[in-house]
């Protein structure tokens, strides 16, 4: 960059200099990159670690294996297995059943392996090396080994007994012995296949075989073959799958933060391109006079770019360092998936990963770099003659023809909200974000100078100064309101979205919960549910006026994606479509086959469509469905599907339920019918129950704290992005030292030139935050029908907060005002003789 | 596999021979009931521990001596019985083979477990019929076939007897100690004619030669003070045959001995605990295991006095993935006067740890 010693020295005396001039502007500039690239790479940091930490523990789950094959809760005949064990091309197979655990008085579950360890061994060698001398003790039919943080979770230790949930009956298993953290980092049990058979009444099942091929076997034809073999709904699945749909998984919640790390790093390329801006601006003499001392334009040019860089190096430095920390601190005292449920996952490590750090590092260089490219550029154009004399006059220019490049990168932002998402990412939402942005702010001298020309002479001479003194310095005014603009707009695009999705949260919430109260099994559990007989004493409970149940498990429908919830409900078809919160529906009923209604994530994932048949694979065959409607489904990213009972039985002779919603008799109340509910089923104390009304402030409460974060680091970047104001306005303030001279010259008192920079601050605060206003409305479109959209596969209606958008305006242009008049005093406070000297 | 097979290792260590003590679930062995063929060729279930055993001495096509040994257990878990489960361990199938090849100066061996069940594993009441996957040991009219398919070698063997079977102690009760209950089933042939095929990484091998087979049930092998046994399998040149072992205790003073030699005409001498003599000689350290071995002996049958050379030092067995042991088990040669006599096996077990016995 800084090629020869000449433009080192130069650069290295501007730079100093500045520092020494300007230390607060040089430090705000600064923050501003450190958030951005902090937030950006403590996201990626915490977000490697959890997945690193899941792929290691899949990795020790599914071993050394070639093949996973996986079928639902209640598993496929064991004959599949023997029929594999006895295959020529099978070097090793090792049967297990791997089930969600309900267990006495707890709502949450326990992943229990049941496995044969001697088969187990050649595939999952950490598991036995583990269990070591204790495997003829796990013979005994009550014996359960727990991974340490299971123990931790459960406080059970070695010799205790541990209550797991069978229908809806209890079972005792004695805890046989804790497993080290390196054997599985997250919490599971191991028992023997035989005892977790016969525990969990599934003799004779399997859900899961882990395959190994001899060597020289094609795996994936292998694959592809026994996948023609196996009943329905079970898979054969390459183990690489299985980690590349954790990666799926976490995708969704990093877009908010990295929303946010795009916010902070345009925030910070804005504020680097006003500060440097106005900085050329402030010592375009002494600038010239270089130039006219032999400094060549490329000389000049270089050092004013290595300026900004040198802002983007110690911005990077701090930012990755802070990242670093962030990401350190996230794992320690949150878990890996920043609360979201997601990944399991306890104890994830934060690993170095300096390539990464290294490209974080050079965005925010590049970043800074962006921001000083052009002032760099128009400083070193300026003829030396001109500028020594005074004016900006190329820099009018420059900014007046920007508005051609402005006006196509919004096009073109526009036009790329239309495409698809990359790898299930919204990458071209983003670009289309970052397009806008970029060509709002190019907009903004043209949309001023259009603005203040319709702006009526008052004859009041204050306000048609300061009307005149915006238009001449149309440049000036964009460049100290584009960091305003790029933060208050991103805040206002991200606010409608978070407000929209909150609104249609609720909505979906009062739309699902119509009853008094919701009752379930632990949720995600595979083996805890009631039979008829129970769920009629649940419902002719006292005080229980009427009972819906429901059914929900997990259907594979593609190898490679999460499993999708099925959930059997309502009476008939009819109910269904009332109840459930539709988006589309079919014209007209299903004439031929059962109806089924899609979540919107099976829509966009799978690409089904309304009226179309889809196959459901149950009780180990494939059963026919219509799409009979679309549903809106907040709570099951993978997502779901919804049959009627009486379609779910007919497929399945089951006429279990795991979860029921409950109206009650005139005057019960909750906390009266949740114990008569608890005394009707043998493990009644382990019921999740809920009245309706709290658990929808619950889920509410929940979704406003998942949002906590993002509104604080939201007011941090308005705050730095209002710090680039201030300094724009003392900046510009003090450049026109020799114009407030003059006017105190022609007899303007020091109270109407104050009168003057409150009106300009007022009127340009007023425009920036409209402009950032309106911007960041358009922008949310993108978020809320492209970002969020592609990134969870579900809509949200549009609702706008406009009063909270009002306050925030107000606050924003009496704020950004007061800044302007504060940094003007300083400018005025100098003798006004002395001033209209140093300009001639 | 192999690596995965060794990281595994030391999972079962000691397991097989640790079982409790506590013989409630399994049947006794007692003297004066008669061994009846062919029932008596088959598995005993309701005994706790059973094995077959072959060990004999090789010739290949090229002229090289190899020994190798193969075996099957089968033992009883003491477990809940009501399980309904296919996969309830009732049984437990657990096989071991070893090559013994001065070449390569150690053994080629592998080990596999698997609980009985599916057909994938399992062993017949009815006659010698025992596998695990494609590793089996099955009877036929006079003769047995060995396969072996390990990951790094392979035997493919005829076993064709010879001579009529040889019941070890009082009609093939064979007490192991001072105490009564202390003892086995157990009866042998010696003597038996090999011919096949045996594979050595990627080197196939014709091979011809001779072996000792063991059978031997029992639910109390060893007293609480017992650590170990030394024994001996030797077919002799002449068509005799001499088995006789010793039991060591805790302190390594010989606890009990026995031994069954029987002439070429048939004769049988029953070995009394004081007509058995082992007078350890030569001893050689495991560069693995640290374990130092006496592979040198002289031992006392009646009246004869046998000298024991070793095919080759390095005769270490690692078991502990299966049978939880690691013991010294091997080819060797049997001298009297300086002359060669016969060839057989010897195998020594408790000298490493304790081998935590019945």
């Amino acid at each position: 960059m800084i090629a020869d010693p000449g433009s080192a020295r130069i650069w290295l005396i501007l730079l100093v200099a500045q520092i020494r001039e300007q230390p607060a502007r040089f430090f705000a500039t600064v923050a501003a990159l450190a958030l951005g690239v902090a937030l950006g790479s403590s996201v990626y940091l915490v977000n490697t670690a959890a997945l690193n930490e899941f792929g290691l523990a899949t990795k020790r789950l599914v071993g050394e294996a070639d093949i996973v094959i996986r079928g639902p809760r209640e598993g496929f005949s064991e004959t599949v297995f023997v029929d594999l064990a006895r295959n020529p091309a099978v070097i090793a197979s090792s049967p297990l059943l791997e089930l969600e655990v309900a267990m006495a008085g707890r709502t949450d579950t326990l992943k229990v392996l049941g496995l044969d360890p001697f088969r187990a061994a050649v595939l999952q060698p950490a598991i036995i090396g583990e269990i070591g001398e204790g495997v003829f003790q796990l013979f005994s039919s009550d014996a359960i080994y727990l991974s340490s943080s299971a123990a931790q979770r459960l406080t059970l230790q070695r010799g205790d007994l541990l209550q797991v949930t069978v229908g809806s009956s209890s079972k005792a298993l004695r805890v046989l012995g804790i497993l080290s953290e390196s054997t599985y980092p997250q919490p599971l049990a191991v028992m023997d296949i035989a005892s977790a058979q016969w525990t969990f009444d599934l003799v004779g099942r399997l859900n899961r075989i882990d395959v190994r091929l001899s060597p020289g076997t094609d795996v994936e034809a292998f694959r592809r073959d026994l996948g023609t073999r196996l009943p329905a709904g079970v898979l054969a699945v390459a183990p690489q799958i299985e980690r590349d749909r954790a990666i799926t998984v976490t995708k969704a919640y990093r877009v908010n933060l990295n929303m946010l790390a795009l916010v902070a790093l345009f925030t910070g390329a804005f504020l680097v391109f006003s500060t440097q801006s106005l900085s050329v601006l402030r010592r375009r003499k002494s600038l010239a006079l270089l130039r006219a001392l032999g400094v060549t334009q490329g000389q000049l040019r270089r050092a004013l770019l290595g300026e900004g860089l040198i802002l983007g190096v110690i911005g990077s430095m701090l930012g990755v360092s802070l990242g670093a920390l962030a990401a350190a601190g996230i794992l320690k005292y949150l878990t890996a998936d920043l609360g979201n449920g997601q990944l399991r996952t306890a104890g994830a490590t934060l690993s170095a990963a300096p390539v990464q750090m290294l490209a974080f590092f050079f965005i925010g260089i590049i970043v800074a770099g962006i921001g000083a490219w052009a002032p760099a550029r128009n400083a070193a154009r300026q003829a030396p003659a001109r500028a020594l004399k005074g004016g900006d006059g190329n820099y009018e220019t420059a900014a007046r023809t920007s508005w051609r490049l402005g006006v196509v990168l919004m096009l073109f932002g526009a036009a790329m909200a239309w495409l698809p998402p990359v790898g299930g990412l919204p990458l071209f939402g983003y670009a289309a974000i970052a397009a806008l942005l970029l060509g709002a702010v190019l907009l903004v001298p043209v949309i001023t100078l259009r603005g203040l020309g319709l702006a009526p002479r008052t004859h009041r001479v204050v306000f048609d100064t300061a009307v005149s003194q915006l238009r001449e310095n149309v440049a000036l005014s964009a460049l100290s309101l584009a960091s305003i603009i790029v933060s208050f707009s991103l805040m206002v695009a991200m606010a409608i979205m978070i407000y929209s999705f909150r609104v249609s949260f609720d909505h979906w919430l009062v739309k699902l919960l119509p009853a008094d109260m919701q009752l379930r099994e632990p949720f995600g559990n595979d083996t805890a549910f009631w039979s008829a007989e129970q769920q009629t004493q649940l419902r002719t409970a006292p005080g229980v006026s009427r009972a819906e149940f429901r059914r929900t498990r997990q259907v594979l429908l593609d190898p490679a994606r999460a499993p999708v919830t099925l959930i059997a409900r309502g009476a008939n078809d009819a109910q269904i479509a009332a109840d459930l919160p539709l988006i589309s529906a079919a014209a007209a009923p299903a004439a031929a086959s059962a109806s089924a209604w899609i979540s919107e994530a099976l829509q966009d994932l799978y690409g089904y469509k309304v009226g179309e048949r889809m196959a459901i694979p149950l009780a180990g065959r494939m059963q026919q469905f219509e799409i009979a409607g679309v549903w809106r489904d907040y709570a099951r990213l993978s997502g779901s599907i919804v049959i009627s009972r009486p379609a779910y039985s007919a497929a399945t002779g089951d006429n279990t339920a795991n979860e029921g919603s409950i109206w009650l008799d005139p005057g019960t109340s909750v906390s009266t019918a949740e114990k008569s509910l608890r005394l009707r089923v043998g493990n009644g104390d382990a019921l999740e129950i809920t009245g309706s009304t709290t658990l929808r402030e619950r889920a509410l409460q929940s979704f406003d704290r998942a949002f906590v974060i993002t509104y604080a680091l939201e007011v941090i970047a308005v705050l730095i992005g209002l710090t680039g104001v201030s300094f724009a306005a003392s900046s510009t303030a003090l450049a026109r030292r020799a114009e407030f001279g003059m006017l105190r010259h022609i007899g303007m008192l020091r109270g109407q030139i104050m009168g003057m920079l409150a009106q300009e601050g007022l009127l340009s605060s007023a425009f920036g935050v409209a402009y950032g206003l309106a911007l960041g409305m358009a922008l949310s479109l993108v978020l809320v029908y492209v970002v969020n959209r592609q990134s969870f596969n579900w809509s949200i209606d549009l609702a706008v907060p406009a009063w909270q958008l009002a306050a925030l305006s107000a606050v924003l242009i009496a704020a950004a005002a007061c800044t302007a008049i504060w940094s003007g005093r300083s400018a005025l406070s100098q003798d006004a003789v002395r001033a209209v000297r140093e300009d001639w | 596999m192999k690596q995965l097979l060794t990281l595994a290792a030391g999972m079962l260590s000691g397991w097989f021979l640790s079982l409790p003590v506590a013989a409630g679930n399994f049947e006794a062995v007692t003297a004066g009931s008669a061994i009846a063929f062919p029932k008596d060729y088959g598995s005993h279930p309701n005994f706790r521990t059973e094995w077959w055993y072959v060990t004999g001495w090789l010739r290949t096509a090229q002229g090289e001596s190899l020994g190798f040994q193969i075996t099957f257990f089968r033992s009883k878990p003491d477990i809940d019985e009501h399980n309904p489960s296919a996969f309830a361990p009732r049984q437990l199938l657990i096989a071991h083979c070893a090559l013994s090849d001065p070449k390569r100066g150690r053994l080629w061996q592998d080990q596999r477990i698997r609980r009985a069940g599916f057909g994938l594993a399992d062993a017949s009441e009815k006659d010698t019929d025992v596998w695990i996957e494609n590793w089996s040991l099955k009877h036929s009219t006079q003769s047995y076939a060995a396969k072996i398919d390990a990951d790094e070698f392979s035997l493919d063997l005829s076993l064709s007897e010879t001579q009529a079977v040889l019941l070890n102690g009082e009609g093939g009760f064979s007490r192991k100690g001072p105490e009564q209950r202390a003892a086995s089933y157990y009866y042998s042939l010696p003597h038996i004619r090999v011919a096949g095929n045996i594979s050595r990484g990627a080197a196939k091998s014709q091979v011809s030669g001779e072996a000792w087979f063991d059978h031997e049930w029992s639910s109390n092998y060893l007293d609480a003070d017992a650590v170990g046994w030394d024994w001996i399998g030797i077919n002799l040149d002449d068509g005799a045959a001499l088995m006789a072992f010793q039991i060591r205790g805790l302190a390594g003073e010989r606890r009990w001995a026995g031994g069954t030699l029987r002439s070429a005409d048939g004769t049988i001498q029953l070995l009394q605990p004081a007509e058995v003599g082992f007078q350890a000689g030569r001893l050689w350290r495991s560069p693995r295991t640290g374990i130092a071995y006496p592979v040198e002996w002289s031992v006392r049958a009646g009246a004869r006095q046998f000298q024991l050379k070793p095919l080759l030092d390095d005769q270490e067995n690692d078991t502990r993935l299966s049978t939880g042991s690691i013991y010294w088990e091997g080819a060797v040669q049997a001298l009297e006067d300086e002359r060669s006599v016969g060839r057989g096996y010897l195998e020594l077990t408790g000298y490493g740890q304790r081998l935590h016995l019945r």
